[in-house]
């Protein structure tokens, strides 16, 4: 069965409150399709995982702008100075996290693992509030898992059955949040037939992904 | 020296740590113009965090710029020969893991202790840390590069960082527009000097402890 289905189709499935992953760094990777449906359809009231809060008009930005997030997880909002205003205004809830962090959250939450141990933030604002175990006489924080109801990719090239190429730079968070949400769609260049891509030259096996729309 | 080449000499004494073959993460502003001063016969890699290694100049000609190649600040690059991309688990795999030889990042104070706070301003700036705090605790080696004091005349070498930390006793070398500092149990010991100035200015414009290197060397670019 073909995993190609349609934008309208795609964007029916999203709903008001879901919690959204959105790959992408800087809007590199990031399924503006699928944003500009969104802003089209009106959702409100959404959780966004991104790397970034986008720029002010470009990747999640375009959500953020219309005060469609309630809340948004991310390593870096500077490059969007909306972020800095709503989160100032208290009109939306910014929750910052290392990138590296941010990134294996995603992973683990899609791997099945219960949570990680890093160095990263030790001594920081970031270490409040977390467990820390020390192992070998080096201090880690415990980092929880991260899911999400959905998961919106970018990738170059899929085949039907939802296998993905990622080009250059635009791969970042894509691969970890196809594992990491309940419905996971991908915006794609092109979609070709089972076996015109290399098996051993895919990113993300088609079995995290539920649908492929080709925009 | 005006204080633009004594600028410039601080990205081009950092180029100069830097040996052939290595793996290096430039953070955004005067870090990056160190790959511009490397020394003859010296190729290091570039990693870039958003997913790939071999990071390389934008393209001369905007007709050959391609919109999937982009560094971290999100501007259009080129990924040069032997290069190769990777998603950002992978990414930070290669910077917490340690594969990352050297970073340099520009700070807004370090601590004699090796402390550094340059991510945050309560109040007022709060762009988020990106991956400045998985580089520091991750590369092997960490330089700062930055002015020895702010806008205002303040000293950014602190006996103890009052801006929320990026990381804790991370930092290895500080390089300014006064000279060379490496953090050691015993505070900032100035190893080289910037041509033009004394120790006594340097005294002067340092909060935290102070020590000059027995064989403190004037900096050469």
């Amino acid at each position: 069965m073909s995993k190609a289905t349609g934008l309208e189709h795609a964007m029916s499935l999203i709903l008001d409150g879901m919690s959204i992953m959105v790959g992408g760094f800087m809007a590199a990777g990031t399924p503006e399709t699928f944003m500009d449906a969104l802003v089209e359809k009106g959702v409100r009231d959404l959780t966004i995982i991104c790397n970034d809060g986008g720029l002010p008009d470009k990747g999640v930005g375009k959500l953020i702008l219309r005060r469609q997030v309630k809340r948004l997880i991310a390593s870096h909002v500077g490059l969007n100075p909306e972020v800095a205003r709503q989160m100032n205004a208290g009109e939306m809830q910014v929750d910052l996290i290392p990138q590296g962090t941010l990134a294996e959250r995603i992973r683990c939450g899609g791997a099945g693992l219960g949570g990680f141990l890093t160095p990263t933030g030790v001594g920081t604002v970031v270490q409040e509030g977390k467990q820390t175990i020390t192992i070998d006489g080096r201090t880690y924080l415990l980092e929880l898992p991260l899911k999400a109801d959905v998961a919106l990719l970018r990738a170059h090239r899929a085949d039907t059955t939802g296998n993905l190429v990622y080009r250059r730079s635009t791969r970042n968070f894509n691969p970890p949040m196809a594992m990491a949400a309940d419905l996971v769609i991908a915006q794609v260049n092109e979609i070709v037939e089972p076996g015109q891509i290399d098996p051993d030259l895919i990113h993300t096996p088609g079995v995290f992904v539920n649908y492929i729309v080709k925009a | 020296m005006d204080a633009k080449e004594r600028r410039t000499l601080i990205v081009k004494r950092i180029a100069r740590d830097f040996t052939d073959g290595m793996l290096v993460n430039l953070g955004i502003g005067m870090p990056t113009q160190v790959a511009n001063y490397l020394p003859e016969g010296v190729h290091v890699l570039l990693q870039s965090e958003n997913g790939f290694i071999g990071l390389g100049p934008a393209p001369a000609d905007p007709a050959e710029i391609d919109p999937d190649v982009v560094n971290a600040g999100g501007q259009p690059v080129s990924i040069v020969a032997g290069g190769c991309t990777f998603d950002s688990c992978t990414s930070f795999a290669i910077i917490r893991g340690g594969h990352v030889d050297a970073t340099v990042l520009g700070t807004l104070e370090v601590d004699q202790e090796g402390n550094i706070a340059n991510w945050m301003i309560p109040g007022k700036m709060l762009p988020g840390m990106g991956g400045a705090m998985d580089l520091l605790v991750g590369a092997r080696k960490v330089y700062v590069a930055t002015e020895h004091v702010t806008k205002d005349g303040a000293p950014k070498l602190l006996e103890r960082c009052r801006l929320p930390l990026t990381a804790q006793g991370e930092v290895n070398v500080v390089v300014t527009d006064m000279g060379y500092f490496e953090i050691t149990p015993d505070g900032f010991l100035m190893k080289e000097i910037v041509p033009g100035i004394t120790v006594e200015e340097v005294q002067a414009a340092t909060a935290g402890r102070l020590i000059i290197a027995p064989d403190l060397k004037e900096i050469t670019a």
